[in-house]
């Protein structure tokens, strides 16, 4: 995939140019860690509960499955979230941006999938934020994922949206995926079914991870 | 048949939650035949990038999980530990890498082979495929305790990185 984005400035001076290499032989990139055991605690997927007290703003469960490039699900796979709070303030010596900090939330998650591919986090819906990108650059509301698969040429770290954010048109990253049915990919869909009732709304987000090296091979 | 759910920018922000405090550590501290993997990440002014991830990946043994996570410190530098993978299939020792950052879409896939290794580097299937300057790229030096392998994102310098 094309790596430049001017319109995301840091792509300029970071993406690499030179045509990139097709390994005559995957190997180690076939394979992958797989090994989780100590990584993952009771109360990891749960970002409302990693606190004294509940964190501020609007409670919600994201959940979905990652899955294989052929639909099959991919069972005990690390799946690992972060986000800014509900204020649009990450937990970060990095984000200088005026809102509040939330003393009740870190916006850290981990979970292992289910023996169906099956991740549940439950957290607050984010909130947007300006980062200076361009004049009054704001950022969509987004979940930062980062997920393994099988092998570590499946490696994926991504950003789940939220559907009919009006903010999408002028964000340089949600952009930076040129294909529009691919960027849909990118947005969860309201899950009413999901939502629990007199707590918390829902959003279902499937993973799907790209096939590996010579699988057509 | 699903499509691909796309990659996206990791961000400046990672630092929350992909870091772990053993991250670098692939082989046990204090394990026979550690070696230390380090360097610096480099961007298209030859700036450091100090705000990048780089995680590698060889096959996990005993006492050697086989995964290693490493964010740069301000300089940019990285360092994980580890040990020399064997020679497989007649390919060259190498470890796998991805390299994340704010500004790349998508990791960038390179690997790490062994500049103490001359004899098998040059039968490896893809090293002696490249010319000399972009096969320099992929060949850490020895140094104290272990190797050198700068990663520069862009620039006359770049770094062989794979297209899958």
């Amino acid at each position: 995939m094309e790596l430049l984005y001017p319109d995301y400035k840091s792509t300029r001076l970071r993406a690499p140019r030179r045509e990139r290499i097709q390994l005559p032989r995957a190997s180690t990139e076939l394979t992958g860690p797989a090994l989780w055991d100590g990584r993952v605690a009771p109360l990891d997927h749960d970002l409302t509960r990693q606190h004294d007290g509940e964190p501020l703003g609007e409670r919600i469960v994201v959940h979905g499955r990652v899955l294989e490039a052929d639909g099959r699900p991919v069972p005990n796979t690390l799946v690992e979230v972060w986000q800014c709070n509900a204020a649009g303030r990450y937990r970060h010596q990095g984000d200088q941006h005026p809102a509040p900090l939330d003393p009740n939330f870190t916006g850290l998650g981990r979970c292992l999938t289910g023996a169906d591919g099956a991740f549940e986090f439950v957290t607050v819906k984010p909130g947007a934020y300006p980062w200076g990108n361009h004049h009054n650059a704001w950022r969509p509301a987004h979940v930062h994922f980062s997920v393994f698969g099988r092998a570590f040429a499946q490696r994926l770290v991504t950003q789940m949206y939220f559907p009919g954010d009006p903010l999408f048109g002028q964000d340089p990253i949600f952009n930076s995926v040129r294909d529009a049915a691919a960027r849909e990919r990118l947005v969860s869909a309201f899950d009413l079914e999901r939502t629990r009732p007199e707590w918390a709304l829902a959003y279902r987000w499937d993973i799907v991870l790209a096939r590996t090296p010579f699988e057509d091979a | 048949m699903p499509d691909p759910t796309p990659p996206q920018t990791v961000g400046p922000f990672f630092a929350i939650g992909l870091p772990w405090d053993d991250g670098p550590q692939v082989v046990e501290p204090g394990t026979e035949g550690a070696i230390a993997l380090r360097g610096v990440v480099l961007d298209g002014a030859g700036e450091p990038v100090p705000d990048a991830l780089v995680e590698t990946w060889q096959a996990p043994g005993a006492g050697c999980r086989g995964f290693g996570r490493c964010p740069t410190d301000v300089d940019g530098r990285w360092e994980i530990v580890t040990r020399k993978p064997a020679a497989a299939d007649g390919e060259a020792p190498h470890v796998a890498v991805a390299v994340f950052a704010r500004g790349l879409l998508h990791r960038v896939p390179t690997r790490i082979y062994f500049g103490d290794e001359p004899e098998a580097n040059d039968a490896d299937p893809l090293l002696s495929t490249l010319d000399p300057e972009r096969r320099a790229t992929l060949v850490a030096a020895p140094e104290d305790g272990g190797y050198r392998f700068d990663i520069h994102l862009q620039g006359d310098h770049e770094t062989v990185f794979f297209g899958f």
